[in-house]
């Protein structure tokens, strides 16, 4: 009797303990989720009274807009899997071999870590208005490098070809350090015992790579992939501070789908197409990390 | 803490008892090495140190190709912190980050401990709920927020007020997450020994599975507090009056102003950008391996 | 918002006391007033709103400017789910469309403001924000572009600094003396000093659309708004005269220093297409600029055309609800948009008036710096917008598509007519059913 009273007060007070967690999930997370969904099936302006269903009209513009060569949405998809595509790997690559060799080597070793990760931490508004600045055509300090070299003047920002690519280096830039700390903890539980061990069956140095670090650095790998990828899905702040009237130009050439939402619901007040772009997003996060998690979380030992 | 042990940090490839050849390949690896992340070093501090060159140039030096100033000055400064809003600016973004930040701290904890140690129906479906709500993005719920910020009942707004910034963080899932696992490594021993001594159920919280995990609650605080001193996009769209703008939002708003006073921007950009720096120079190792914990985690 | 509530609850509970006591004396009728913070345009509100008071005891008007300026729209869109917010609203005249698309404005009441009165008293751009037979807004003052140029530069390039270009052909071939190159070459990137360049961000997208498609004999719009026409091959001449100044004669480009309009305030570009708005920018960033200011050049026929744009007063569903809060809104507005009042406006706003009485008075019209702005109301044309930020990034692509893309001018202007075209039928589609 004792027992069962003391049982059931533990749940009493789980539940009590999560009362407000649960109000708040439902509340915050979970309703607008919903509401996302409903929107994006409604002609929704804010300043309306009333919204007009409209089924899957949203959606079939979308599609419209998609195949339309010049269409901003068509350019914000591609860009956004550029964005990722290009990225990911270059982040990822740099911050391995920046990782490895931190971890090979003792003196000032905490220094360089430190360095690498003072960008992370700082407002990528603000970095995104210095870099904005380095890459100025006639005083930036690119091209003032450029022009010492005496090489010819670089446009960066102000031509399709190279703002994406400008404005990539930025966010790899920022965000390189987290990545690098992370492979570095990754880096540290490995046992020593494996290397010991290939050591004496006389292991190269890329056979250890290859046979020991990879591997059981996977779980590390993947964690990283699936977060930098959502994360570049979701670029939007560097590409608004760093384009004219944050339109992500020049000719859409630097524009996302985040952007677009962002224009669509708050300056031209089409909410119920922003979200209809947001449910995309969402299916394409949903679909992206569950093939990652499926193909590169592969077996390891 | 129990994956993250602090194994001895011992080089990859430099091995005790090699043949001479070896070590001295090592050698010659490790200073390349140092070649390497002294390049990359200097590529993550240049634009620190332009930008903080920059703003002690008068205008008129912008245009020219110097790094330094040539008359270095400090009106700049004035002119910032004077005519704008910065300081306040500052005020909002510490306002923000501390109330998601303490809200975060006890709200992820209490539920991760629960999640851990209390057995209830529903527990699992309710977990999963949390957890799957990691996949929606923000950017998704901004709309929907934005209407639900405007409330026909009370006729009133949450527009332009903090609680209206900081809703969206004041409970995370990715925290709860964290938590739960480092709750269960919290003996149950210790709470039933609890339970017997008559300490209450909040007691055994607050008193036995706090103090064991304030280092993984140190992690969550100072994670959660970057992301929320860095956020973006939900401030923008939430804040539409120059006093109620959190410091990024702020700093876009008043460079988008300044457009070609490169200098001042450049001075907006240091005062936002400097103290923060300090504080994680001062505090790094914490911070580092704060952040390293979250990622192990996550 | 805090002191909103506060307000709010102040209101309920007044109510509900004036009721409980049934109280015969006659109530104060609140009505709020929204505008954009731009310190002038606070200060001339409030000198209004004060006389309107003294004038009209009977009304209270919460005057609430403090809303940044690109925030203007969301903060309007916050409040209006929750039914508060403005009972008369500033609002820029090319929202019209959208607002009153979405029920949030009601027509003016054609006996307090009739279609004739404004027809004939008004400068004919606010007539052309008529939308579906009704008037629903009006403004207090209004703007148009000019030929601003920098007598400094004229002189240093060996110009006339009192003679500003009187024609198209004039304006390229001063463009081409005044532009400095580094000496390295005669490409944008050389350029030290710009002569003219075209930001389409900027001015020079209504410059192109309803001043030089006109002056090269061609339309911007059909007569009802409802089609583009300035694809047309007269369109097309105008396009290329417009991109003649980046691509042909290298004389600048919105690439450089910073953009256009930063470039002239800074000096470092001699002429320069603006509204009087930019009168303020210059005083405050750069106030020893040795300019002047003209009309702008006419066209090959001798044709002048300038475009006109306002920020105008409406007044939303929330008065319409309340037949007294509605009473109130109209007297107010019939306050702020009288002569005088645009008179007011001119003097501590630096925007012309609304009303052509107004505007023509002669000492207005020798003004040398208000003087051209204050001639082109006669001649102005506003543009009819559904979606201003869509619409012009339209022409603004369509520019960049010569300039960086290569495309074929005529091409990528028809391409510009196609994607607007679409907008457009979008928004008529939907307010027919």
């Amino acid at each position: 009797m004792m027992r069962l009273t003391l049982a059931r007060r533990k749940i009493l007070w789980a539940y009590i303990f999560l009362a407000i967690p649960i109000l708040f999930f439902a509340y915050i997370r979970i309703y607008p989720t919903i509401f996302a969904f409903q929107m994006s099936l409604h002609d929704y302006n804010p300043l309306a009274i009333e919204h007009k269903y409209v089924g899957l009209e949203n959606f079939q513009k979308l599609v419209a807009e998609f195949n339309n060569l010049r269409s901003p949405t068509r350019a914000a998809f591609l860009n956004t899997a550029a964005y990722v595509v290009l990225g990911v790997p270059i982040q990822l690559l740099l911050a391995l071999a920046v990782a490895l060799m931190l971890n090979e080597i003792r003196f000032l070793s905490t220094f360089y870590r430190l360095v690498f990760f003072l960008p992370f931490v700082t407002s990528t508004i603000a970095v995104a208005w210095v870099f904005r600045m380095l890459y100025q055509p006639q005083f930036g300090f690119f091209n003032v490098i450029l022009q010492a070299f005496s090489l010819p003047q670089q446009p960066f920002l102000s031509r399709p070809q190279q703002a994406l690519p400008s404005i990539l280096a930025v966010v790899i830039w920022q965000g390189l350090g987290y990545a690098v700390i992370i492979f570095l903890a990754g880096l540290k539980q490995i046992p020593q015992i494996f290397y010991d061990a290939a050591q004496v069956d006389g292991a190269t140095r890329w056979q250890s790579f290859r046979h020991i670090t990879l591997p059981l650095l996977n779980p590390t790998l993947v964690f990283l992939i699936v977060l930098q990828t959502i994360a570049f899905l979701r670029m939007f702040a560097p590409v608004l501070a760093m384009t004219a009237q944050g339109d992500g130009g020049p000719l859409n050439s630097t524009t996302t789908v985040v952007l677009r939402v962002y224009r669509e619901a708050f300056q031209s007040f089409n909410m119920g197409y922003a979200s209809a772009l947001t449910v995309t997003l969402f299916a394409i996060i949903l679909g992206i990390t569950i093939i990652q998690l499926r193909f590169t979380s592969r077996n390891i030992q | 803490m129990d994956t993250f042990q602090q194994t001895q940090r011992t080089s990859l490839f430099e091995r005790p008892g090699r043949a001479g050849r070896a070590a001295q390949r090592g050698k010659t690896n490790r200073l390349l090495s140092y070649a390497f992340l002294t390049l990359v070093g200097i590529t993550m501090v240049i634009p620190f140190l332009w930008m903080i060159s920059t703003s002690f140039k008068p205008k008129t030096e912008i245009t020219r190709p110097n790094f330094f100033p040539v008359e270095a000055t400090g009106a700049n400064y004035t002119e910032v912190i004077l005519d704008t809003e910065l300081p306040r600016w500052y005020a909002n973004s510490l306002v923000v980050a501390i109330m998601s930040t303490v809200s975060v701290a006890f709200f992820d904890t209490l539920s991760g401990y629960v999640f851990a140690k209390y057995d209830f129906p529903g527990k699992r479906i309710i977990f999963i709920i949390f957890l799957s709500s990691l996949m929606v993005p923000t950017e998704m719920l901004i709309i929907p927020w934005f209407i639900m910020s405007s409330n026909p009942i009370t006729g009133g707004t949450w527009v332009d007020t903090y609680w209206g910034i900081a809703f969206p963080g004041m409970i995370t899932a990715t925290g709860i997450f964290l938590m739960r696992q480092f709750m269960q490594g919290v003996p149950d021993e210790l709470l039933d020994a609890g339970r017997i001594d008559g300490v209450s159920e909040f007691g055994l919280f607050w008193r036995i599975a706090v103090p064991l995990s304030l280092p993984a609650i140190g992690a969550l605080c100072i994670f959660n507090f970057l992301g929320n001193w860095n956020a973006f996009i939900w401030p923008l769209i939430v804040t539409t009056r120059s006093e109620m703008m959190t410091l990024p939002v702020g700093i876009q708003f008043f460079s988008t102003e300044a457009a070609s006073d490169w200098n001042l921007i450049m001075t907006g950009a240091t005062l936002s950008v400097v103290p923060l720096l300090i504080i994680v120079i001062i505090f790094q190792r914490y911070i580092i391996e704060g952040v390293a914990l979250t990622g192990l985690k996550g | 918002m805090k002191n909103f509530k506060f307000s709010l609850m102040i209101l309920a509970l007044l109510t509900i006391l004036s009721a409980g006591f049934a109280a015969a004396a006659q109530d104060v009728v609140e009505i709020e007033y929204w505008q954009y913070f731009f310190e002038p345009r606070e200060t001339a509100m409030n000198m209004l709103i004060e006389q309107f008071e003294a004038a009209n005891p009977d009304i209270h008007v919460v005057h609430n400017s403090q809303i940044a300026y690109d925030n203007f729209r969301d903060e309007i869109a916050a409040s209006a789910p929750a039914g508060v917010g403005p009972d008369v609203v500033t609002l820029f005249y090319g929202w019209i469309p959208a607002f009153v698309d979405a029920g949030y404005l009601v027509p003016l009441p054609e006996a307090d403001f009739p279609a004739e009165w404004i027809e004939s008293y008004f400068s004919p751009m606010v007539a052309e924000s008529k939308f579906e037979g009704s008037y629903w807004a009006i403004p207090t003052a209004v703007r148009s572009l000019a030929m601003f140029w920098n007598k400094d530069l004229f002189e240093a390039a060996g110009l006339d600094p009192d003679t500003p270009p009187a024609t198209l052909d004039d304006l390229v071939a001063m463009a081409k003396q005044a532009t400095v190159y580094d000496g390295n070459g005669t490409d944008i990137l050389n350029i030290t000093s710009e002569g003219f360049a075209i930001g389409m961000s900027a001015q020079d997208h209504h410059w192109f659309r309803e001043v030089l498609v006109r002056q090269f004999g061609g339309v911007p719009y059909s007569e009802d708004g409802r089609t583009v026409m300035y694809n047309s091959p007269e369109g097309c001449e105008a396009f290329k005269y417009l991109l003649s100044f980046e691509i042909e004669h290298k004389t600048g480009s919105n690439d450089l220093f910073t953009d256009v309009t930063e470039a002239f305030v800074n000096g470092n570009e001699a002429m320069h297409i603006d509204g009087s708005f930019r009168l303020g920018t210059i005083a405050n960033n750069n106030p020893d600029m040795n300019y002047g200011v003209a009309e702008l050049p006419v066209g090959p026929n001798g044709e002048r055309s300038t475009f006109g744009s306002y920020w105008t007063h409406g007044i939303t569903r929330r008065a319409a609800a309340d037949p007294a809060r509605m009473e109130a809104a109209v007297r107010f507005l019939q306050f702020i948009t009288t002569a005088e009042a645009g008179t007011l406006w001119v003097n501590e706003v630096g925007e012309l008036p609304a009303q052509l009485e107004a505007a023509s008075d002669p000492a207005m019209l020798e003004d040398p710096i208000l003087g051209p702005f204050a001639a082109g109301l006669e001649y102005a044309h506003a543009t009819f917008f559904v979606d201003e930020t869509v619409q012009r990034q339209v022409l603004i692509d369509a520019y960049d598509q010569v300039r960086l893309g290569g495309m074929d001018a005529c091409e990528a202007l028809n391409e510009a007519a196609a994607t607007e075209q679409a907008l457009l039928d979008d928004f008529w589609a939907a307010r027919g059913s």
